[in-house]
């Protein structure tokens, strides 16, 4: 197990660097200068040189390269051009909403879908299991943003249940900061939750029919008890692959999302640093992305490992 | 039942109905003291000398920071910090008198020091103000005795007042200036309490204020970049207004009494600008030609909801120098196609246009793409980003066509200069304008303001569309909210809650 760790944790490191490597040259050959959209059309040439100065952006590629990898490995991201505060602070400030949003609506999809899932493959065939499929295919066709207006118009604007945006941070009022995550993670967890009962219930189904149940049966369980004692743990390893994805997609989604409750989270500060070319923020933030995503993946492979012995059976050979 | 329990039996119900109405009208309609404030877009910062943002002025601009002068809601020049001045009989010396008891936010005490220190950082050499041009006419800048400040100007100017009247003339304090970024520190009425990045900002009433005191005593600033969104934060309750929204919200907003719309103008002027040094753009008859195409009533229609005043050059039309020139060259494709033949193109050309991501931009392009087909000029349009549309087209110069509203007030003197993206260059304007800067007369400004708007409108310089319509949405109970727009700013003073 601590061999395939290693190595899991190598193609981790290695993915990291390379995605570094990646993004800040191509940042870097984005049309637009950051000192000119700060200063606007009226400024002189002279004051935007100031400026450039200022922010170092007349340093040649490989210092400021070298710079941010630098900075990097002491923790230190570098200093927003269009902020001018540093990128590490404002990232963390946006992660406190859109690290409890992603993982409400993640906990959120899989208490709604997998339920759905085992029900429907117990079910097989059943009015229960092809109106729960339809219902399931519905959601995976629903955007999570025109979804998310729904609910604002029927929870915020009619019936005034919940705000329709916004965000009350933790410390001032914790209820009230839970409250405004109820609507957007409901949002994101939608679509995810439909795409999970549907691999729950293909999985399960197949499960039910291999051989180890058909053994559990003959030892004298019944159906129930089998598949709950061995077929539901098999089925997961597919689940475990879409959960790891479903991740990504997550923060994906909450950049829309966060613009419709118009939430202070990470994918509004990507989506506005972009527009205002404050590449050490964009450069910043999807670093921190990437170690998100690639983090997952990571767990993910040692859940793998947890979940199914032959993969590390299969690497200690 | 006797009459005098009766009578005891009423004057009860009586007591109690008067009791119940009589906490009703105490309590049922309590009067609020706060307003939550839509913002469509965040400042980056709050140094409304040191940004460009006009969302930073939105914020901060007579509310927090003032300046010598400070600009009304009709677009004239009023005192502020300065409470009077006299001005050379030359135009050259401006002696400013200071306001008394003014002091910062955080206690310190205003005086000529803070305005020459102001000036002198907007003057320096590695000044990052984003307006510093428009304050290279001022040669010194002293201090005669704590309430007296004496400025002297290298040449006589006519919009000196106005330009000390702008954010980017905020007067600040040498010791929070370093940090006006994140916490501004200023005179005005509202003090800066709180920000809580990407979501919003709190301002609260500042009561040592030297003037007339702000009627609300807490603004919260709520940032909110998706047009559905506002939308139903302001059905919901969770902003009480908003200062300028799409206008295609507006009809839900009309029809509903808790709501009230106000249509003011700005000072946006919104162009099809045409680069005059390439071809085909360099031929008058060509211009006249697109400017016969146009059709403003169409355009204002489609990309603005039908809000906004048609233009006949580059001017405010609230101005008091404006003059109407939509007529210069009226709708009239059949004129724009023999114009076209007669520049040697009777089949028309080909063209790009490049579209910045602003709904007037976006909708307008695909109005005039049309409308210009329709006389044979084929337009490609190429949508650009805001950085891009700076870096190639303000600063590169680099485009046929573009959409863009200029907001900046009385900025008719950027087609005196020949190297701005227009490439407009006319010997015969520049010396109008070099002529309008020198005056001071008010009489003498006005005429030549008008012969400026003329030339502009006989030269067809750009496609003259409409000028961008201000369209707020607030609470039908708040009062005192500004109608126009003459300068980048929200501003709150007047702004109260009524019954």
């Amino acid at each position: 197990m601590i061999w395939f760790a290693v190595r899991k944790f190598f193609g981790f490191a290695v993915t990291f660097v390379v995605a570094a490597l990646v993004i800040f040259a191509a940042l870097d050959l984005l049309p637009g200068d950051p000192a000119r959209f700060i200063l606007g059309i009226n400024a002189t040439p002279e004051t935007v040189a100031a400026l450039q100065h200022q922010l170092g952006l007349d340093l040649p590629f490989w210092q400021r390269f070298l710079r941010w990898l630098g900075g990097m490995l002491v923790g230190d991201f570098g200093t927003s051009y269009a902020q001018n505060q540093p990128v590490g602070a404002l990232i963390a400030g946006r992660l406190a909403v859109t690290l409890p949003l992603t993982f409400l609506a993640m906990v959120l999809s899989m208490l709604i879908g997998l339920p759905i899932g085992i029900l429907a493959a117990r079910r097989r065939g059943s009015l229960a299991d092809t109106g729960l499929m339809v219902l399931a295919q519905f959601g995976v066709a629903v955007p999570n943003f025109w979804f998310g207006m729904l609910l604002v118009l029927l929870f915020s604007v009619t019936l005034h249940w919940l705000p329709p945006g916004g965000f009350i941070p933790w410390g001032d009022n914790p209820a009230g900061a839970l409250n405004s995550l109820v609507l957007p993670s409901i949002a994101l967890a939608l679509p995810q939750a439909a795409i999970l009962a549907r691999v729950m219930r293909t999985a399960l189904v197949d499960v039910q029919g291999s051989d180890f149940i058909r053994a559990a049966r003959a030892r004298g369980l019944t159906m129930s008890e089998a598949v709950w004692q061995h077929g539901v743990r098999n089925a997961l390893l597919p689940v475990l692959t879409i959960l790891g994805l479903q991740f990504a997609f997550l923060v994906a989604g909450t950049v829309i999302v966060e613009n419709v409750f118009y939430l202070p989270g990470l994918g509004r500060l990507i989506f506005d640093a972009i527009s205002a070319r404050d590449l050490v923020l964009v450069r910043g933030a999807i670093i921190i992305l990437v170690l998100a995503v690639t983090g997952t993946m990571f767990l993910t492979d040692l859940l793998y490992g947890w979940a199914d012995p032959r993969l590390r059976a299969r690497d200690a050979a | 039942m006797s009459a005098r329990n009766i009578i005891i039996a009423l004057a009860v119900v009586v007591l109690a109905i008067a009791g119940v109405l009589g906490y009703m009208t105490m309590n049922g309609t309590p009067q609020r003291a706060d307003l939550r404030i839509g913002l469509v877009l965040e400042p980056p910062i709050l140094d409304p000398t040191a940004g460009a943002a006009t969302a930073i002025d939105d914020v901060v601009y007579q509310n927090v920071f003032e300046g010598l002068t400070r600009i009304d809601e009709h677009g004239a020049v009023q005192p502020a910090l300065a409470t009077s001045w006299e001005i050379s009989p030359d135009n050259l010396i401006y002696t400013f008198h200071l306001a008394k008891n003014v002091t910062f936010h955080d206690g310190t005490t205003f005086d000529a020091d803070d305005v020459v220190y102001s000036y002198n950082r907007i003057l320096a050499a590695d000044s990052v103000n984003a307006q510093k041009a428009l304050y290279a006419v001022i040669a010194s800048v002293t201090a005669v005795d704590p309430q007296t400040v004496k400025i002297v100007l290298s040449a006589p100017s006519g919009r000196f007042l106005f330009d000390a009247g702008r954010g980017d003339a905020s007067i600040v304090a040498p010791e929070s200036e370093p940090t006006n970024d994140a916490k501004p520190i200023g005179t005005g009425p509202f003090k800066f309490i709180d920000w809580q990045k990407g979501a919003n900002l709190t301002l609260a009433r500042y009561d040592g204020y030297w003037g007339t005191k702000a009627a609300l005593g807490k603004v919260t600033y709520v940032f909110i970049a998706d047009g559905v969104a506002r939308t139903n934060a302001l059905l919901a309750g969770d902003i009480d207004g908003i200062n300028n929204t799409d206008a295609t919200s507006l009809p839900v907003f009309a029809k509903d009494a808790r709501f009230k719309v106000l249509v003011g103008s700005t000072e946006g002027e919104v162009i099809l600008a045409q680069n005059n040094a390439r071809p085909p753009f360099d031929k008058l008859q060509v211009r006249q030609a697109i400017a016969h195409a146009l059709n403003r009533e169409e355009i204002i229609k489609g990309a603005s909801s039908g809000y906004g005043v048609p233009i006949g050059s580059h001017f405010a039309p609230h101005n008091p120098y404006y003059i109407d020139l939509t007529g210069t060259y009226p709708y009239d494709p059949a004129k724009a196609k023999a114009l076209l033949a007669e520049a040697g193109l009777p089949d028309g050309f080909s063209a790009t246009i490049k579209v910045p991501p602003v709904p007037y931009a976006q909708l307008g392009a695909q109005i005039i793409a049309s409308e210009l087909a329709e006389v044979g000029i084929k337009l490609t349009q190429v949508a650009v980003d805001w950085p891009q549309w700076l870096g190639d087209v303000f600063t590169k110069g680099d485009y046929d066509l573009t959409i863009i509203s200029h907001s900046e007030p009385f900025d008719i003197g950027i087609y005196a200069d020949p190297n701005y993206y227009f490439h407009y260059n006319d010997p015969d304007f520049q010396a109008i304008i070099s002529k309008l800067n020198a005056t001071t007369d008010e009489a003498a400004r006005k005429e030549l303001a008008i012969a400026a708007q003329k030339r502009l409108a006989e030269q067809a310089v750009n496609g003259f569309l409409f000028e961008l319509p201000k369209t707020g949405v607030w609470n039908a109970k708040l009062e005192g909210m500004w109608q126009n727009e003459p300068i980048e700013g929200v501003v709150l003073t007047g702004v109260h809650w009524v019954k």
